[in-house]
């Protein structure tokens, strides 16, 4: 197979732990208040075939902040709607100056398949059910400003496990720093096979005992539009699996509540829960920016 | 012609060691062909009188003609991919001599114009074609084709192989009509109401790569159906394709068990990976069905070894570049396999797991002949059709994928090396490959 260009980051369980410590520590001496310059004159290309309104926007900030210049291209209202590949696409692009591609596509695999015969870097921002490594390092950034290692932790992570790209992630990346990792879900989001993903993790079923002694609280969106055909009914998933108040006490006291977004009130979290003083949904999403400048920073060598 | 026909003094191969299991040989002989049939096999240095030319063996075995009994030679409609000319090349440097070609071409070859088409020699074949024809309407699944009609146009038997016949009705008249004129009734089993989207086998693999996967129980239930339906008929002959799973084997046993004529037929990429080999989104290890657990993997060499398998079918599915190097879950499903198929036998099943040459070979002619009907083939018995296969069981090679004779190379054993090796396939009493 040919070889992917140095900066890329594709996925997550392919970092070690260095390299991800190295990223987070990257992304702390960020300051999106005030940036270094040290993308001057460099072209971040955003190719997005998928809703996005984060990760899209936070990595659109982080570049220009650095003073790249960045050019988004959309599935829709680009020459994808008359056909071309993914591949000639990528091509096209990388011909027309890009120094760096980031890419969201809902085919797992896509991102690697154009590392494998560009030159330039590849940035993964979330492939299919596959991965979102950027998610992932957001989220360990985050969990690192409020507790002091990721050692020992237990985490949960609460639902629609097997349409998630964002549990993948956070599952490999929180394993490799030996978090004690929880998966809860009904069997339709949550196979048996989940748990040969990586070490240190446990399957439970019943969300009162996932909870129990939680450190950090992982809510995943139920993905309507990946449900092809599985047949679950909301009520039941908001009866068992829905983030209460009540059930948040089962918790430690000082347990976080994280949501990679877009949340639905009401289905996998009330209300209460994602405004409570314990979440740091909001401050995820700001967390997004440092921790995607450091991760262009790295991609185009300046760092 | 009647000119060439005396003049053709024959092919005498020498000295090699003939392996038959119909004629219940194994051991050194010589067999000379002569105008397209085999018409004498005797001990060394046995047949008196010359022939036009002398084939040394010395070293090789010499066995009948490989039977395939599962390719995509693409034609009509998809020549990009393949054509029967460069299909059959790439079957003839495989030792195949003959090969059933699957109808899921473009138009769906259901109609007796089609068989007869594939069937001209304006075609370009070098090996016998044997078309198989679909079941039903464009394989659509209604409406059955016209078996009789078919089948004396050349048809060796029905499928609507690429979709399973899925509806229980419709695969019962099938078969039932099919035994009428002892026609067999081929089956890609997989319960494609539990696969959509699914681009892999259901597995630790899937699971981490975020690809749907397909269960074993999609073939399995499939499988156990047909089995059931066939034992309801006397006569019905169920063959199933390119089986993958250790439960569907148990479906295959227990209607072997109950005198219903049921084969199967099992492919060198099921018996050599599993689906871990898909890797980092490896698109030349998708195929359907697809590569299986270490387990299934397992359960089909015992299978080859202990008779329940009847024969070694490549599934040859030749596509274009830009039909496998995409996006995996957008990608072709299927590989090319003819000219890999004898190396991998011999080196994963002969040397590696000790299943004797003999049983390799009958797995490749013997078996095969008796799914379908290719008269006269898969024996060196006097009298046979003159199609031989002669082969280095020692030579180790490497397969180079773009040197394929195949029009494509979507291929996971690129670069593989390989012992085991032909050296000439003959078809007719012609040799119609010779290596390097």
């Amino acid at each position: 197979m040919n070889k992917t260009a140095r900066g890329s980051l594709l996925d997550i369980e392919h970092l070690d732990v260095k390299e991800i410590t190295g990223l987070l520590q990257l992304a702390r001496r960020m300051n999106p208040l005030k940036p270094r310059p040290l993308l001057r004159g460099k072209r971040v290309l955003l190719l997005f075939y998928e809703a996005s309104t984060r990760t899209r926007s936070s990595f659109e900030i982080a570049a220009k902040e650095m003073g790249a210049m960045t050019t988004l291209v959309l599935s829709s209202g680009s020459s994808i709607e008359k056909g071309e590949s993914l591949l000639d696409t990528a091509y096209t692009l990388q011909a027309v100056g890009a120094d760096v591609m980031v890419v969201r596509h809902p085919a797992a695999g896509a991102p690697l398949l154009m590392a494998r015969h560009l030159k330039i870097p590849v940035i993964n921002a979330g492939d299919g059910m596959h991965e979102h490594p950027s998610q992932a390092l957001l989220d360990a950034y985050t969990i690192l400003r409020h507790k002091k290692k990721l050692n020992g932790l237990q985490v949960v992570i609460m639902g629609d496990i097997y349409h998630s790209r964002v549990a993948r992630s956070a599952i490999h990346l929180l394993s490799k720093f030996g978090a004690r990792i929880t998966l809860c879900g009904p069997p339709e989001m949550l196979p048996e096979l989940a748990t040969c993903l990586a070490p240190n993790l446990h399957i439970t079923r019943t969300a009162e005992e996932a909870l129990r002694g939680a450190d950090v609280v992982m809510v995943l969106r139920v993905q309507k539009e990946r449900l092809a055909g599985m047949k679950i009914r909301l009520q039941d998933y908001i009866a068992r699996y829905q983030m209460t108040t009540a059930r948040m006490k089962l918790a430690k006291r000082d347990a976080m509540v994280m949501h990679p977004g877009p949340i639905i009130r009401g289905l996998e979290i009330t209300w209460e829960v994602a405004d409570c003083p314990q979440s740091v949904i909001v401050e995820e999403v700001a967390n997004g920016v440092p921790v995607r400048m450091a991760i262009l920073a790295r991609a185009l060598g300046k760092a | 012609m009647a000119r060439d026909k005396l003049k053709s003094g024959g092919l005498l191969i020498k000295g090699g060691h003939v392996i038959d299991p119909v004629a219940k040989i194994d051991g050194l002989m010589d067999v000379l062909l002569q105008d397209g049939r085999v018409v004498e096999l005797a001990l060394p240095n046995k047949i008196r009188g010359g022939a036009d030319q002398t084939l040394n063996a010395r070293g090789l075995v010499v066995a009948p003609g490989f039977i395939e009994l599962h390719v995509h030679l693409r034609e009509p409609g998809q020549s990009y991919k393949e054509t029967i000319a460069s299909g059959t090349a790439a079957a003839a440097a495989g030792g195949f001599t003959s090969v059933c070609c699957m109808p899921n071409t473009s138009p769906v070859v259901d109609s007796v114009e089609w068989v007869t088409w594939i069937q001209q020699p304006q075609r370009g074949a070098v090996v016998n074609v044997f078309p198989v024809a679909a079941a039903t309407h464009a394989s659509k699944g209604a409406v059955l084709t016209d078996f009789r009609g078919l089948q004396r146009a050349g048809a060796v038997g029905v499928t609507d192989d690429g979709r399973p016949i899925l509806n229980e009705t419709t695969m019962r008249d099938t078969l039932r009509l099919a035994a009428e004129i002892n026609l067999p009734v081929i089956q890609h089993a997989e319960d494609t109401r539990l696969t959509e989207n699914c681009s892999m086998n259901e597995s630790a693999t899937s699971f981490r790569l975020g690809l749907r996967g397909m269960t074993a129980a999609a073939e399995a239930s499939i499988v156990d159906r047909d089995v059931q339906l066939a034992q309801q008929f006397a006569g019905a002959r169920l063959h199933v394709a390119h089986l993958s799973t250790a439960d569907a084997l148990k479906a295959v046993r227990r209607g072997k068990r109950s005198r219903a004529h049921v084969t199967c037929e099992v492919t060198p990429h099921h018996f050599t990976l599993t689906d871990a080999d898909v890797g980092e989104y490896n698109t030349y290890c998708k195929m359907n069905p697809p590569l299986r657990s270490g387990a299934d993997r397992e359960a089909l060499i015992v299978a080859l070894a202990d008779g329940t398998v009847d024969a070694i079918a490549t599934d040859h599915a030749p596509h274009a570049t830009h039909e496998k190097i995409i996006e995996f879950e957008k990608a072709m499903f299927g590989i090319t396999g003819l000219e890999t198929a004898l190396g991998l036998a011999i080196t994963r099943l002969h040397r590696e797991r000790k299943i004797p040459l003999a049983r390799i070979v009958e797995l490749f002619t013997a078996g095969p002949a008796r799914v379908v009907d290719v008269r006269g083939r898969g024996t060196l018995a006097r009298g046979s059709h003159a199609d031989v296969t002669i082969f280095d069981p020692k030579k180790r090679w490497t397969f180079e994928a773009a040197k394929s004779r195949s029009k494509s190379n979507n291929s996971p054993f690129d670069g593989w090396q390989l012992t085991g090796k032909v050296v000439a396939t003959i078809v007719s009493g012609k040799i119609v490959y010779r290596s390097g």
